[in-house]
Order: C-alpha cells, then sequence, then structure tokens
C-alpha cells in the first residue's frame, strides 16, 4: 500500500515537473518575442535621440556626416512590395482556380506539388537568378519596349539597366507566387462540393460558381494568403538584395536602382562602424519589425471580423 | 437578392471561356517563370561542381578552383545545433499550447507570441541575435548564428506540433488518464505517437526552412575563408558564401556561388519531398 502510494507521489511529482518544463517553454516563446523590441529600442537609442521622429521623413543618408533618415528605404520596401502584391495575388488566384476548377485530377497533382516545392525554395537562389538571368534579361528586352511604348508615364523613363526596383517587385512576386498560389489552392479545395454542385445545377458556368460560390465561400482564407504573402514581401531580404540596386535615392521611375529596409541592412550593416551609424540601422530594424507587426495584428483582426461577420471560419 | 431575370447564354459562356483561357494562361507563365529558375540553377550549378567544390578550401580570387568545403560543414554545425535547440523547445512549446493552453489567458498569449515570431524577417531574428551574442563579445560567431537558426525555427515547430497534437482525439487522452497514466507518460507515449508523422514531417520542413537561410547569418555567423575550428568564430557557411560571391566581380567566384546554390536547392528540396513521403507512407 505504501509502496503504490509512494510511486503515486512520484509520479505526481514527475507530473508537476513535467508541466513546469513545457509552461517554460512556452514562456520562453513571448520571452523573445519582447526581447526582440527591447533590444532594438534600446539598441537604436543613439539614433532615436538624435533624430527623432525625423528619422521615419528624411530621406538623407549619408553616413560621412552622420545624417540618416528611414524614407528611401521606407519608400523602397513599399513599392516592391506593392508591385509584387500587384503581380502575385491575381496570378495566385487564377493559378489556385486552374488548380482546383479546371486542371485535371493528375495534371492538378503535378503541378500542385511542384508549386509547393517551389515555395520552399530559399530565396537567396531567386536572388541569384535574379541578378544574373533575369535582370540582363529584363534589361535587353522587355525594359526597351516599356520604355518604347509607355515611356511618357515616368514610371518607365530612365536607362534600361536591369537592376532596380521594377526587377525587385518581379523577383518578389516570383518567390511569393508559389505561396500564395498553394495557399488559395487549399482555401479553394475546401469550399464543399454540394455548394458548388448546387451552383452548377442552376446552370451557372465554371466561372460564375467560382465568383459567386467558390470565391465568397473562402473570402477570409484568400486575404489570410493575401496577408501571408505581404507579410513575406515585406521583410524579405536576399532576393531583393541582389537585385534592387542599394541606392539611397527615391526615383518616380522603376527602372531606377533603389533600397529596402531589408536590403540595406543586409548590405550595410557589417560595414557600420561608427556606433551612430549602427545605431540607425537597428532603428530601421525596428521599423521593419513594427511594420510587420502592423500588418500581422491587421491581418489577425480583419480576420477575426469576417468570421464573425460570416460565422464561418476557414 | 438580385431578381430572376432571362440572360441569354450566349455572354456567359464567352465571359467563362475567357476567363477559363487566361487562367490556363497564367499559369502556364506562373510555371514558366519557376521552371526557368529551377533549369538555370540546375545548369549553371552542375557545371560548377566537381571533386575540388567538395573538398577544398576557396582559392583567392583570380586564381581556378577552390571549393566550399568550409563552407558545407559551418552550415551543417550550424543547422544541427539549430536545430537541437529549436527542436525541443519549440516542442515542448507546442506540447504546452495543445495540452495545457487551450482555454487559458497565458496560452493565448504565447500563441500570440508564436505567430509573432512566425511573421517577423528573419533579418530581424539576425539583428536581434547580433545585439544580444554579438555586439557584447565583441567579434562574430557560429553560436550566435545556430541561434538565430534556432529563433527561426521555433515558432514553425511549435505550430505544427500545437496543430498535430490537436488532431489526436480526446478520447485516447481520457482513456489513458482514466487507467492512471500520468500526464507526461499520456502524452509522450500515447499522444506522440499517435502525432507522431505529423510532428516529423513539421521538423523536416523547418530544418529544410532553416537551411537555406541566408539573412540572420549575416549579422551573426557572417562567413570565413578558413575552416571551422571553433564555432566561437566567425563560421564559414553556403548561404552568405553565395552572397559574397555573387556579388563579386570574379567569374571563377560567381561559378562557385552557382554550385553552392545548386546544392543548397537540392538538400533542401530532398529534405520536403522526404517529409511528403513520410506523410504519405502513414496516413495511406
Amino acid at each position: 500500500m505504501s509502496e503504490a502510494t509512494s510511486h503515486y507521489q512520484s509520479e505526481k511529482r514527475a507530473d508537476t515537473v513535467f508541466k513546469a518544463v513545457m509552461t517554460a517553454s512556452a514562456g520562453l516563446v513571448l520571452l523573445i518575442m519582447i526581447a526582440i523590441l527591447i533590444e532594438l529600442t534600446h539598441h537604436s537609442q543613439l539614433s532615436l535621440h538624435k533624430f527623432g521622429f525625423g528619422f521615419l521623413f528624411s530621406s538623407a543618408w549619408n553616413p560621412v556626416s552622420g545624417q540618416f533618415g528611414a524614407l528611401s528605404s521606407i519608400f523602397g520596401t513599399v513599392v516592391s512590395t506593392v508591385i509584387a502584391m500587384l503581380l502575385a495575388v491575381p496570378l495566385g488566384l487564377v493559378i489556385a482556380l486552374f488548380l482546383v476548377e479546371l486542371a485535371p485530377p493528375w495534371l492538378s497533382t503535378i503541378v500542385g506539388n511542384a508549386i509547393e516545392l517551389l515555395a520552399a525554395i530559399p530565396s537567396i537562389i531567386y536572388g541569384m537568378w535574379g541578378l544574373f538571368v533575369f535582370a540582363p534579361f529584363l534589361a535587353d528586352h522587355i525594359q526597351p519596349l516599356l520604355g518604347k511604348t509607355l515611356g511618357f508615364l515616368p514610371l518607365f523613363k530612365g536607362a534600361p539597366m536591369g537592376i532596380g526596383m521594377l526587377t525587385a517587385g518581379i523577383i518578389l512576386a516570383l518567390m511569393i507566387l508559389p505561396f500564395v498560389a498553394a495557399v488559395m489552392r487549399d482555401v479553394f479545395r475546401m469550399t464543399p462540393a454540394v455548394v458548388k454542385e448546387a451552383g452548377y445545377g442552376m446552370g451557372a458556368t465554371t466561372w460564375e460558381v467560382t465568383s459567386h460560390v467558390t470565391v465568397r465561400y473562402g473570402l477570409s482564407g484568400l486575404l489570410g494568403a493575401v496577408f501571408l504573402g505581404l507579410g513575406r514581401a515585406i521583410g524579405e531580404t536576399m532576393a531583393i538584395t541582389f537585385v534592387i540596386g542599394n541606392n539611397h535615392n527615391i526615383s518616380a521611375s522603376l527602372f531606377a536602382a533603389g533600397n529596402s529596409i531589408a536590403s540595406t541592412l543586409a548590405n550595410e550593416f557589417t560595414e557600420a562602424s561608427e556606433p551612430l551609424y549602427l545605431s540607425a540601422l537597428v532603428e530601421l530594424g525596428l521599423v521593419l519589425f513594427l511594420l510587420s507587426l502592423f500588418v500581422q495584428l491587421a491581418a489577425q483582426w480583419w480576420l477575426k471580423r469576417i468570421k464573425l461577420g460570416i460565422g464561418r471560419g476557414t | 437578392m438580385r431578381a430572376l431575370r432571362p440572360r441569354p447564354a450566349a455572354p456567359r459562356k464567352i465571359a467563362d471561356l475567357a476567363v477559363k483561357i487566361a487562367s490556363s494562361l497564367a499559369s502556364l507563365i506562373g510555371i514558366f517563370f519557376l521552371s526557368w529558375i529551377l533549369w538555370e540553377v540546375i545548369r549553371k550549378g552542375v557545371a560548377a561542381i566537381n571533386w575540388s567544390f567538395f573538398s577544398q578550401l576557396p582559392a583567392p580570387p583570380g586564381t581556378p578552383g577552390g571549393g566550399v568545403a568550409n563552407a558545407i560543414v559551418g552550415t551543417l554545425a550550424m543547422t544541427v545545433i539549430g536545430t537541437a535547440i529549436g527542436v525541443p523547445v519549440g516542442m515542448f512549446s507546442g506540447v504546452y499550447l495543445a495540452e495545457f493552453g487551450q482555454h487559458n489567458r497565458f496560452g493565448s498569449l504565447v500563441r500570440f507570441g508564436v505567430n509573432v515570431i512566425m511573421g517577423i524577417p528573419s533579418i530581424i531574428v539576425g539583428l536581434f541575435v547580433y545585439t544580444i551574442m554579438v555586439k557584447p563579445v565583441g567579434h562574430f560567431s557560429g553560436y550566435a548564428g545556430a541561434l538565430s537558426l534556432a529563433i527561426i525555427m521555433l515558432p514553425v515547430v511549435a505550430r505544427t506540433t500545437e496543430d498535430m497534437l490537436l488532431l489526436v482525439p480526446d478520447s485516447l487522452r481520457e482513456s489513458a488518464l482514466a487507467l492512471g497514466a500520468p500526464r507526461w507518460k499520456v502524452t509522450g507515449n500515447i499522444v506522440f505517437r499517435a502525432a507522431r508523422t505529423g510532428m516529423i514531417t513539421g521538423m523536416l520542413l523547418a530544418v529544410a526552412r532553416i537551411s537555406g537561410e541566408t539573412a540572420p547569418l549575416l549579422f551573426t555567423a557572417l562567413n570565413s575563408p578558413y575552416w571551422p575550428n571553433s564555432l566561437g568564430q566567425p563560421t564559414a557557411n553556403l548561404t552568405v558564401t553565395i552572397f559574397n560571391y555573387a556579388m563579386s566581380p570574379f567569374a571563377d567566384w560567381q561559378q562557385i556561388a552557382w554550385g553552392a546554390s545548386l546544392l543548397i536547392m537540392v538538400a533542401v528540396l530532398m529534405l520536403n519531398i522526404s517529409a511528403r513521403l513520410a506523410t504519405k507512407g502513414k496516413t495511406r
């Protein structure tokens, strides 16, 4: 009897330890999140004090005279992300549509698997391809054409160098495309067959069923895919660093070289020897962190709202 | 609701056909670009790969030959250490979320934290590890690289663990508890066993993700032309080598960068394919 009791006691103690270890690990996650915010703020003190809020609105970037502003980097991050989303979201949507509604099952399986694998390829591979293959191709074939036909727009003015904002945006789009397409395909697949069949039964065409039934049914999931893609695009570093040109200029032309927050960090961090320079770079990192946090919070808030409104989630 | 009214079929059918054609074309375009990338990496990478690529140290610029043996070792070492830290911590957090944190405030707070860290750009993780491990010590190190990889991996493992454990029906847990099994045995022997394949898949995918990471290593492990004698020093690794070599003006180095790209790509794809096969074999 006493043996059984002590056995029970020791198992009880083991359970307490078990729960404590699991809880501590979970606490570590929270600790890391908070530590990132604190450390980045702490190490950007110098720059925060010197430039204040003006840091966000100044386009000066001169390590020699110690003038730093984040505007050109923020501008580049926003522009390249917008180009990427404009290309990747519609393309991802139609690829998902193709895979779920149009392609025969064997083709859908092959292409679907291929796309999932492509989503796993590291961004540096996209960067390599962008720098050595795609940028020269753009400079030789696409950019002169754009310049000739749409050159009256300020967007497409300037010498076709291959390297620049447009290239960065396209590479970024290609990088998030497999990811967006794969998530959207999963969302489309979740629509119950009965609902779609009801649409077809009423004589609707494939496109009508897609736009009126499938897309509406999975709207929250589709938006989720868009936000996930956006989150990836904003902080993407290597694919962009290779092709954006790394220039602290704000130009209306998409052919011009620019930079993004992540590319500035990747390029200049190891060269920064001055404390103020380093501090300004860390503050750039802080801006990027807050930007991606904001996107995430917006995404979660939005998804929750839609879930409440429609009454079902994905 | 719109009133029902007869609409001629022809415009609807034409619109449908147009969308079908556009969708097929767009898919072809997307797939064309992605295969183009694969093709170029394979073509240019294969040309760079030979025996010395795997066995030698980097050659100085201008001299032909040389390899990335040190970078292969460094990447392997950092990935292994990163996994050794990231998997247990991530798994335990996932266990907490699934087994203890379903309906309490701490649980949802941790879940929020997992989502936030998952969404942080990897370069920010590198920056963070720089401020806590590189700056205080005064030099870059392989351990810092491994730690940043572990942090990137952690939320991925935590999320998959939670998802997989939640798929295990509660009746299984309750039967074991009713037999008098303690919580840790229920989780370790019953729930883990039921969720094993899914968890292994998740971990392989997480390893695949960190083995191709570049940005966090730039600020932590940096790079080095020497053998990694100690991970306390700047440590050579494949991805930063690709970055440095690709940006250099030397054709030999750019060639090596293609070889290293192919190596990384094949490794990541193999990990992904084996993760997928692991799930397939079990669920059927």
